[in-house]
Order: C-alpha cells, then structure tokens, then sequence
C-alpha cells in the first residue's frame, strides 16, 4: 500500500515564498493579475516567477515544469488545447500533471450566502485521481476508421487517491466517502478502482463508505444535491461531477480548485476554463482564482494572510448580493477588499 | 488481444450495409405493436398504457412477448425466436423495465436487445412537466447517445497484476450513423440547433473522429445550426441554464452521464421517456427506471414514463393527433394534482391514475 511522504517545506527566502505563475490563456492572464495586485497591496511575503507557456513546443511546458520543481508551489491559468492540432501535441495542462504527478485533485464546493441558486446547503468536497484513467491520452487507429483510447487504472494509484480521500474527510471531520464509479460496465477498470477504495475504507472504520454509479450520480446532484459529502472518483467522471457540482453552487467563477502530489502543489481554478469569449473584457469573475490563491496561502503557512484575503473575498461576495448572471465589472470588486 | 476488438469491428462494419432509417409512413388501419411487459411493475404499467390507448381509441394492436434469455444453439444466450421474429415483422416495440439477475450466466436483458436488434440511437427527449416541481423549469432539450461502441465496448484486459485496461472504441460508421439520425431527427420534430458534445482535447484521435463526422454530416443540413460543446462546459452550463441546449449528441459514455442528468432536471427516470432506434427500422420505445420490486402488484406504480415512451412511439409512426390527445391527457392529470401516484406527492394508486387520464382522454373526443 502506498505510504505518504510529508511534503517537504517550501522554498523560503530572506522570509519571502517564490512561487511560480503560468498566465496561460483566455481570462488566465487578467485573473492573476488581480491577484498579483491584491497580494502587493496586501503585502503578502509571496514573489511571483512568471512563465508563459504559449509556443507549440515543448520547450515552454518544460521550462513551467521546472520552474514548478524549483519552486514547489505554483499558481496557474488554464492552457487552451486547440484540438485540431494532431494527436502528438498532447494538452499542455495534462503533460503538467502527470510530470509533476500530482495526483489527487481536490475541490470544495460549498453554497455561498450571498449567490443565488436553485440548491442551498451544498457542502462537498470532491477528489479526483488526476494522472490516469480517460486521460492517459493513449490512442491509436488500428484500422482505417476504428480508433481505440485506452483508459488505464492502476491499483497504485487507485489506492493512493483512496488513501488521500479518506485521510482528508478524517482531517477535516467528514463523515461519509462515496466512490463514484461505472463498475456494472467497465467491470474490471472500475471494479479494481471500487475494491480499492473497499480496502482503504476498511482502515477507516469512523467514515462511513458507499459508492455510487456515475450516472445515478449526476442524477442525485441535481434533485438532491445535500445528501453528498465527499465523493472520490477517477479521472473523467470527476471532470463531469466536478463540473456539475460547481454549476450548481454558482458557476466556474466562484470555486477553485488544487491539484496536490507528493512533492509539488499547483492552485488554479476548479473548472478549468480558458474563458477565451470573455478574455479582456473586465467581466470574468475573480473569486475562484482569488479563494485558489488563498488555498496556496494554507498551502505555505501563511495562514493569517489566507484568512484575511478569504475574508475580504467573501464578504464582498455576500455583501453585495452578486447575482451572478448580469454582467459585473472585475476590477472594482477586487479593489473593494 | 486482437480477437475480441477485431470480431466488434466486423459486427459493426457487417452492420453498416443497411439502408437509411426514412420516417415511415403507416396505413390508416391498426397497426401491430410487440409489447413487452417487463419484470416488477411491468406489467401493470403495460396494462395501464393498454387501457389508455383504448380509450383513445388508437389504432394499435398489441402483441405480448416474453424476452427472457434462453440458450440458443452453439451455447450463446439469445431471446427467444418468436420475440425476434414479433419485432422484425412489426417493427416497433414498447418494452416495460427488465430485471437482470445476477449471477444467472447471461448478460444483460437490455444489452441483448441492444445487440439482436442493432439499436445503435437512444434518444430521450426530456421537457419540464408543467405540476412536477423541480428546481428547473422550461427544459425542452432531447438527447441522443451512441448506443453500440465507444466506452461501453466491454473489452478490458488485465496488462500486469495491479494494471487495466479498458477499451474505448470509435469508428466512423458507427459516428456517422448517429450523427445522421441526430440531424434527421432534428429535421423532423423541427429543432432549430444540434450540439455534438467531446472531450477531443483529451482523447483527440476517438472524440476528433467522432467530431469530424458530425462536422461532415452537419454539411448536408444547413438550415439546422451546429456546434460543438466541450462535456464539462455542457455539465457546468446545463445545471444553469437548461434552456440554451436543443439537441445534443455523442457518444455512449457522455450520452450515459448526460442523458441521466437531463432526466434529473425535469424529476428523474419516473417520468423520463426513451427510444432506440436501431438498424432496419426497427424501434424499441421504453422507461427506463427499474423493476422496483418492492411496489410490484400493490397498484402502487407510476405509469407515467412508459405512457409518455408510448406517445414517443406514436409520434415516430406518424400518429400525431393520437400522441397528442394523450400526452395532454397525462399533462393535465399531473398539472391538476388531484390524482398522483406516490411518487409525484399524491396518495393515489396506479389504477385510478390511470383511470383519471382514460377520462379525459375519453372527454377530449
């Protein structure tokens, strides 16, 4: 079974974190920029080292993983995939994760006082394995017009995510795990990820475990959205779960998102949109990125730091009653703080 | 490894050399329908959309089989000849839900229907029903969801202790065939948009394939508008706002997800309706929520899903005054709230729910 090495401490200068950011593309570059601009206001003890990844080669996409390697921590902006280029230009944001293998991808979606949706009371924390699964973009066309993707799990890192899953509810105090699966048809990869999930509950006696087939899944999200509390879950089904339960609290502007490994953490916005029809126009709505880089705050220790700008986040949130569908102006809001 | 993939893709490509599925035109006279109660509550739901239909006076004649497995020659599970031989003659099938015992050796009921009849469409229109309060209202989207390959090919391996596999298969004909139906029907029930939904910045050689056809298939019906929609941005925006989708198709996996969670929207499998069209005309209309074999034989159930999948099937056969006439009747029973099975918040029993509807189908005329 897999055991967790502590994280080693991060890079810490003359009392100063470095901290690598990637402005990737869309709405990505004025997002960090708000938070570039609240943490200098704030003064926050953080320095940013800037990497744009932006060419077609895989020069810029090393050169951000090894800034990440240098620095430990990282915040970022989500890389566009322009999926008309072939097969061989893998995701950028994908070569990340599994380089750095940042495994576990946690998100917490909690229903806001001051947004209005249709489901109130929603407190779910949701991990997603993050290196495996759908994505290990491994295709190939066998035969003109058949191709084949294969979906990959492992009972490493299906251990490893579970292990993670029920570590963090104990932490926080959590009292159910569900395992979201689709093992009545993908009966081996499914089936192994569901037994071991079964196996680490088996350590964890005081959380409760259940699981849940994915489709069944998104149907309770959206009649009942209450009765979760944290869900654990491979690769895709996360990107479906995890997209549906921050629509449901109020939108990709409103949760952020961490993705953590054993060595390197990198903080980004939970839903992970470019944004590309809202870039530049002083409208994209800077909360998740913001309550991400309080999350990378926790993250360094710099905690009185993280509780005031949250704080600030959500009072100004609450306080104004966003009503999230008419057009808000970015900037304004962030200088309320 | 090369065995099991390479007999799938035969299966599917011998499956090609079909004609394209044209909207039949049926004859004024009564038309033959294969019905298959189902296990559980099947059969009082079958018998409740029976007498429906006969006070509507539809032109249906009703043809009783029995699916389960049984063992064919050669040792491979089959259903039994004389329902294959009932559907391929009639065409149109309405199924109540089957139960799938586990460990009895054969697969799936509705994986072997799936597989004798080639239904390679499911399609599920899910519309807000005006009395059944959910959290979202004006839903009016439909979709459409490869039914034969994709993630749902079975075929899995154990690579090394501790390492699986599992395939996903796409091919062109089987996406070009989706991607026409999801069009044709667009046509015919005058939808104005159909969204292809793909994850092709993860999985770009299956999900680009997909997406290429529909692009290809989209050229031959220009008065129809089409886009392409990431899953996540359609699951993110479809929790938000269910009104700026119409018709979305994809392949089996997303469409599995997806099709459960429209279903949700307007209040789950009870009262959700759904079609599988498969190759040479044929077409199986069925609900698609459980045997629930707590309630079977109490009069307790709600019809409502096999009726509404009933008046899908009419609507498919060319039956529209018929298919309306009903599917008001049942509208207006569920707006009133006077009559409700359990499941919708009333204390009523299935046959007075039934009843209710006969009546003001009967009072319509």
């Amino acid at each position: 079974m897999a055991t967790v090495k502590p994280l080693p401490p991060p890079a810490k200068y003359g009392g100063r974190h470095t901290v690598t950011l990637i402005p990737g593309d869309g709405i990505g570059p004025e997002l960090l920029n708000h938070v570039r601009e609240l943490f200098r206001f704030s003064c926050v003890p953080v320095d940013f080292e800037v990497v744009n990844v932006c060419s077609s080669t895989e020069d810029d996409i090393n050169n951000a993983i090894t800034a990440i390697r240098r620095n430990g921590v990282a915040l970022k902006g989500n890389i566009e995939t322009l999926h008309t280029l072939p097969a061989s230009h893998k995701s950028r944001n994908n070569l990340l994760r599994t380089s750095l293998d940042l495994y576990a991808n946690v998100m917490h979606c909690k229903s806001l006082p001051g947004v209005q949706t249709r489901h109130n009371n929603i407190d779910i924390m949701i991990i997603r394995e993050n290196t495996e699964g759908e994505y290990s973009s491994l295709e190939h066309e066998s035969v003109t017009g058949v191709v084949e993707c294969l979906k990959i799990i492992t009972r490493t890192n299906s251990l490893r995510i579970a292990e993670y899953a029920f570590k963090l509810a104990r932490e926080k105090g959590r009292k159910r795990v569900t395992a979201v699966h689709k093992a009545n048809i993908m009966k081996l990869g499914d089936g192994l990820f569901l037994q071991c999930c079964r196996e680490v509950a088996a350590g964890y006696p005081d959380i409760a475990f259940d699981a849940m087939i994915v489709d069944n899944t998104t149907m309770q999200l959206v009649s009942k959205p209450q009765q979760f509390d944290v869900m654990v879950m491979p690769n895709l089904y996360g990107n479906v779960v995890s997209n549906v339960c921050a629509g449901l609290v109020g939108g990709p502007g409103l949760v952020p998102g961490a993705n953590y490994g054993h060595d390197y953490a990198v903080f980004e916005t939970a839903t992970r949109n470019t944004g590309k029809s809202i870039a530049d126009r002083n409208i994209a709505n800077p909360t998740a990125m913001l309550l991400a880089s309080c999350m990378m705050l926790d993250h360094l220790k710099l905690y009185d730091y993280a509780t005031m700008i949250r704080n600030a986040v959500l009072t100004t949130m609450n306080e104004t009653r966003v009503r999230l569908n008419s057009p808000r102006r970015c900037s304004p809001h962030t200088f309320h703080n | 490894m090369a065995g099991p993939w390479r007999s799938t893709v035969s299966r599917v490509m011998g499956a090609m050399k079909t004609q394209t599925t044209q909207p039949k035109s049926f004859s004024r006279g009564m038309q033959t329908v294969t019905l298959i109660p189902g296990d559980g509550i099947g059969p009082e739901i079958s018998t409740a959309v029976m007498k429906i239909f006969e006070a509507a006076k539809a032109p249906i004649q009703w043809e009783e089989k029995n699916v389960t497995a049984i063992k064919g020659p050669g040792g491979k599970w089959i259903i039994p000849p004389e329902a294959k031989e009932s559907m391929d003659k009639n065409k149109i099938g309405l199924k109540g839900p089957l139960k799938t015992p586990i460990a009895a050796g054969h697969p799936s009921m509705n994986l072997l229907l799936r597989k004798t009849f080639d239904l390679y469409a499911n399609v599920r229109p899910c519309m807000s029903i005006e009395g059944y309060k959910t959290p979202y209202t004006d839903v009016d989207l439909v979709t459409i969801r490869e039914n034969t390959e994709g993630e749902y090919s079975g075929i899995e391996h154990t690579i090394v202790d501790g390492v699986v596999q599992s395939i996903k298969l796409i091919t062109e004909d089987a996406s070009r065939k989706i991607a026409e139906y999801a069009f044709e029907y667009a046509k015919n029930n005058q939808r104005a948009s159909v969204t292809a939904v793909h994850k092709a910045n993860i999985m770009r050689m299956s999900d680009g394939l997909f997406l290429r056809k529909c692009r290809q298939v989209a050229e031959n019906y220009r008065d129809i508008k089409f886009t392409e929609m990431y899953l996540d941005t359609v699951c993110l925006n479809m929790v938000q706002d269910p009104t700026q989708f119409d018709v979305l198709v994809m392949p089996n996996l997303y469409g599995d997800i997806l099709s459960d969670l429209c279903a949700g929207l307007i209040g789950g499998l009870g009262v959700t309706p759904s079609g599988n069209i498969g190759a040479n005309n044929v077409a199986i209309f069925e609900s698609v929520h459980g045997t629930a074999p707590d309630i079977a034989g109490l009069d307790l159930a709600n019809p409502t899903a096999l009726l509404l999948s009933a008046v899908m099937m009419l609507r498919h056969m060319g039956m529209h005054d018929y298919s309306k006439k009903i599917e008001t009747a049942c509208f207006n029973t569920i707006r009133d709230k006077k009559v409700l099975t359990g499941d919708l918040g009333g204390k009523s029993k299935c046959s007075e729910f039934t009843a209710e509807i006969c009546q003001r189908v009967r009072d319509m005329d």
